[in-house]
Formats: C-alpha cells, structure tokens, sequence
C-alpha cells in the first residue's frame, strides 16, 4: 500500500537492504599498519568504516576506495 | 577533518560500488548537521537513495522532477522564513544533467531571488542514470551513448559549459567549484556557502566509475589527476573576490587524465592537443 504522497517515515531505513551481497573482493586492514589518517572512512561511498576503522561486511561493497587510497598500503583486497 | 559517529546518509542505497554522488553527499550532509531539509532532482542520487519504500537519508528529503528543484528549495526557504526558522539549512543537490540543462531555469530564479539556501551540482558530466547520455556538462570529446565515437563522430563536439561562472553572473554572495578527491577544501566550501546569508552554489566535480570506465577504487584518483591536470580547478568566489584555493605544484599533461578513461580512450593526439589547449587557455585565464 503506497502512502499518500509516497512519504517514507523511517529515516535511513535503506538499512534492510544488505549490500555486502555485492562484493566479490573483500577489504581486509592490518591494524598495525593503520596511521589513522581517516582516508578509508571519508572516502567510503557505503558508509561502511567506523571510527575504529572496523570494516561493515554487510554494505561494503568492496568497490576498493579504501585500499586505494590508504597511504600506508594497511588494506588488502582479498576475493571473497 | 571531523568524523562523525553516524553519516546522515545511510548505507543500504543502490549507488554502484565505488559511486562518488554517495561520498560527495555524505561528506556534505554530515557538514551541515541533522538541522537540515535536502532536495533532490530527479538522477543517479534520487533513483539510488529512495526506492520507495526505502531511503538513505537521515534527514528530512524531498525529491522533485529534474526541472524544479531551485524553485521547490525557494519555497521550502521562504516556507520556513515566514515559521520564524531561520536555523535551518536548505540544500538542494542536482545531478548535471538537473543543474545545467534541465533545472536551469528554475535554479537561475531561486539565484535572482536571493533565497538563503545552497545548491550543490554533483557533476559526472552525463546522464548517467538513464544510460550516459551527453549533458551541457560533458566535456569535449567524451564518448556517451549520445556522443559516440565510431566513424562518423569523435565524441562530443563541444565543450563543457561553464556553469559556476554562469552562477557567479547572477552576483550571488558564494560560487564555488569542488571535488570528492578534496574533501577538506569541499567540506569548508559547504561550511561556508552555508554560513552565507543568501543564495550559494557549489559545482563539485565527482567521478563516475560506470560513466566514465575505470575500476571502482580509481573514483577518488581520477578526481585527483582531473584538479592535478587543470582539467578541473577548485576555486571560490566570495562576496565577488575570487581567489583559486588548491594549486597543483606541477600541472600535469591532460594526457594522464585522459588515457586512464574509456571515454576518453579513442582520441588521436590531434583531439588531445586541441584538449590541451582549452585546459592551459582555461587555466591562464583563471590564473592557475
């Protein structure tokens, strides 16, 4: 049943949606290596590293931004 | 730069892995706060954000046809103005094709207005979402599937239109331009067009892995070799003094922007030196 004016009243509530199901290589971080330069969390479209830099498997994508673009080569890409 | 310990756009959305409209309007959600009413036209950020009844967003979102989003912000402003609201920030984001074709107009009316609210154009330089369609933003020579390259067309055939500085004649106290591979200088952009009393417009370059053809890690490189090149250069105009914020130390050949995307991939050195050109007359004349 559409609501009137198709108005959604669950803010952010993509969240059902489990895009982790999309990922064929898997962003694995050394924390030794980690320099804490925030990199991985600014450039993740997916939201999904937190501020321990704790990787969320349920979005991530494994697109590799973060891999990319870490400056200590911390995160590997691995195939699921 | 700040980290906040909830992005105000959620994950789950269907941008495609290595999508840069996510990280241009996360970065920007997140600068503004919860105390922020967005509007989107129609594109690649409205279709991935909401399929009803899903969203992304954190915030209260309002999404309207491609032409009208200037003219829905204008009224969501004036709406919460006559409340006596005043706190609140009014964004509204369009793709190219909704900033520099089709919302055009509405757009330049909210600009002349003067409405105290911000714009932001995510520009992946063409219609993505309906299949990559060439946009007044797509820049000379690029292959879209309205522009193809083949025997009888090199790509596009003109160069891409200058929107900020059409915003920029409209007198406006903010214009400024951005990209995703900068976030610090993009995220105080966005604080300061919304510290603006008045009407602010960023265009903000953000590179499209599907569009553009490059592996999805390259999104935040290829944003990069774009401002490194000239290709793409971030400035601001403030209260009308413009002033170019990030010089690259050595510009680099637009070669190396180029050959590292499909659509780009079919130009002779004859096409790339004409591209050459237009980049080193663009950067001259803006002091680069």
């Amino acid at each position: 049943m559409v609501s009137i004016g198709c108005v959604i009243k669950t803010p952010g509530n993509s969240k059902n949606n489990k895009t982790g199901s999309w990922r064929t290589f898997k962003p694995i971080l050394d924390k030794e290596k980690c320099i804490d330069c925030d990199n991985c969390i600014i450039f993740c479209p997916d939201s999904s590293v937190n501020k321990q830099h704790d990787i969320d498997y349920d979005y991530c994508k494994g697109c590799g931004i973060c891999a990319n673009e870490c400056p200590s080569d911390a995160i590997k890409m691995v195939k699921e | 730069m700040d980290i906040p310990d909830k992005d105000l756009l959620a994950p789950g959305h269907r941008g495609c892995a290595g999508c840069g409209a996510s990280i241009a309007v996360k970065l920007a959600l997140n600068t503004l706060g919860k105390n922020t009413v967005a509007i989107s036209a129609t594109g690649c950020l409205e279709v991935m954000t909401t399929p009803y009844p899903e969203t992304s967003w954190e915030v209260p979102f309002i999404h309207v046809a491609f032409e009208n989003s200037g003219a829905v912000a204008s009224g969501v402003e004036s709406a919460l103005r006559i409340q006596g609201k005043d706190d609140v920030n009014v964004v509204a984001f369009g793709g190219d094709g909704g900033t520099v074709d089709i919302g055009l107009q509405s757009l330049s009316g909210a600009m002349e207005r003067g409405h105290n609210m911000l714009y932001i154009c995510y520009d992946n330089e063409a219609y993505m979402n309906t299949g990559i369609q060439r946009s007044g933003a797509t820049p000379y020579g690029a292959s879209t599937t309205t522009s193809p390259k083949g025997t009888a067309s090199f790509g596009e055939d003109k160069p891409k239109k200058n929107m900020p500085m059409i915003m920029a004649a409209h007198g406006i106290p903010y214009v400024a331009t951005a990209s995703i591979a900068y976030p610090e200088d993009y995220v105080k952009k966005v604080k300061k067009a919304a510290e603006t009393k008045g009407p602010a417009y960023i265009h903000l370059q953000q590179p499209c892995t599907t569009g553009w053809g490059f592996p999805s890690e390259k999104t935040i490189e290829m944003g990069r070799l774009a401002v490194e090149t000239g290709s793409w250069i971030l400035y601001e105009i403030d209260q009308g003094n413009f002033e170019i914020t990030y010089r690259p130390e050595e510009r680099r050949p637009v070669k190396d922007y180029l050959s590292t995307q499909k659509r780009f991939r079919h130009l002779n050195e004859e096409h790339i030196e004409k591209i050459q050109k237009y980049v080193d007359a663009e950067c001259k004349e803006l002091g680069l």
